[in-house]
């Protein structure tokens, strides 16, 4: 017998899993695109390597921040809601 | 009219060989016609290297037809098999065709790109040509392992006997276990052409770099590949754990919602991956004093565009295991 709260757990499961897979998407491009400029950067200028890295590391954290809220959410649905 | 379970098994079958052999021409026209677009420039630039290129061209493209051929080979067997009738066949037969379908995508893609730039790079430098065709086989033959694991994937489920299991969660994780390695394998397949792409344009510019820049090349595509590699397993864990029989909505939506998570969650880093990847390779070859401040850069970099992958293997995982 499925019952109404049965039907809102599913959905939550589910809404977990597409918030979680969808929203790697895009953190994981735009991360994998500052860490090739950075990389091109180094090989034209290597004296500011440490400089570039530290640049490229933030501006992936920056970008990594909808991929956490993509997991809190996921968290939230699985634990919370 | 009567609809008996072999009707629904017989549909399944035929959607799913539809599904798989669509999906699975994507990938390899594009890849193909990407390596045919750059002979032909190649061969404009540099018309005395036509044979040599043109040669190149059809090696390159034969591999990327590979993952086409793999969704060829699952439609086929779709159609002409005689599957049990057993109302497990559905999801069975579903999922094998998503799963190859899917899964070709990406290595057809990713292998014409090492092609194109070995057509290109013959031009520009002749005497490479050997050289370029090792490192244009051994880039694409890296872009056809995930289109392999979706096929592995595809055979498990469609030589398995699953009759014995419950019929309620199972047939969401064979359902996952399908979309799991489908999606998983896109990212990864064009990822790793990226990076073969600039390696081999890398050392056309650059002949002698070539140990190095083969070496790095091998390096990016290895952490290109490792989101399909969780996807791989979770396909595993999804189609050999015994799940408890439910009468519930919920169990086997968690199943169904963590092979989703996992297949669409690999695509995004492994493309990053190999961005990456591609920007440390081209940049070996030109400045290959800095060789280790670049592969650092591009390690730090892979690692953090990776975490999005690990955070959808994790709730894959916690959708099996814990709730």
């Amino acid at each position: 017998m499925i019952e109404g709260a049965d039907i809102v757990k599913a959905a939550a499961f589910l809404g977990a899993g597409i918030s979680m897979g969808v929203g790697a998407i895009g953190p994981g491009v735009g991360e994998g695109m500052a860490a090739a400029k950075a990389c091109e950067a180094i090989g034209k200028n290597p004296k500011e390597a440490g400089l570039l890295t530290r640049t490229m590391l933030v501006g992936q954290a920056v970008s990594e921040s909808t991929g956490i809220y993509s997991l809190v959410i996921a968290l939230l649905l699985l634990f919370v809601v | 009219m009567a609809y008996d379970i072999q009707t629904w098994v017989s549909v399944a079958a035929f959607t799913g060989g539809g599904m798989a052999m669509g999906f699975g021409a994507i990938g390899a026209a594009i890849g193909e016609g990407y390596t045919a677009a750059s002979a032909n420039e190649a061969i404009g630039r540099n018309p005395e290297q036509s044979g040599d290129i043109f040669k190149s061209m059809l090696v390159g493209q034969a591999i990327a037809e590979s993952a086409s051929i793999f969704a060829l080979v699952i439609a086929l067997m779709l159609l002409f098999t005689n599957f049990p009738s057993h109302i497990l066949s559905v999801p069975v037969l579903l999922g094998a065709g998503l799963c190859m379908g899917l899964g070709a995508i990406g290595s057809g893609v990713g292998s014409g790109f090492p092609a194109g730039a070995a057509c290109k790079g013959m031009s520009r430098q002749p005497a490479m040509s050997n050289r370029l065709t090792t490192n244009m086989l051994i880039g694409s033959a890296v872009c056809q392992t995930p289109a392999i694991f979706s096929l592995v994937v595809s055979f498990i489920l469609l030589f398995t006997d699953f009759s014995a299991n419950p019929v309620s969660p199972t047939w969401a994780a064979i359902l996952g276990a399908g979309i799991s390695s489908g999606f998983g394998a896109i990212g990864s397949g064009l990822g790793g052409g990226l990076v073969a792409q600039a390696s081999c344009e890398g050392i056309s510019r650059q002949p002698l770099t070539v140990t190095p820049v083969t070496n790095v090349m091998l390096l990016g595509q290895a952490v290109t590949q490792t989101t399909a590699i969780y996807a791989l397993l979770v396909s595993f864990i999804l189609m050999f754990k015994s799940f408890p029989a439910t009468d519930a909505l919920a169990p086997p939506m968690a199943l169904l919602a963590a092979g989703i998570c996992m297949g669409i969650g690999a695509i995004g880093p492994a493309v990053g991956e190999g961005f990456a990847g591609q920007g440390a390779v081209a940049w070996i070859a030109r400045n290959e004093k800095h060789i280790a401040d670049l592969t650092r850069s591009m390690l730090v970099g892979q690692a953090v565009a990776e975490s999005t992958g690990i955070y959808s293997l994790v709730i894959a995982l916690v959708l099996i295991f814990v709730v």
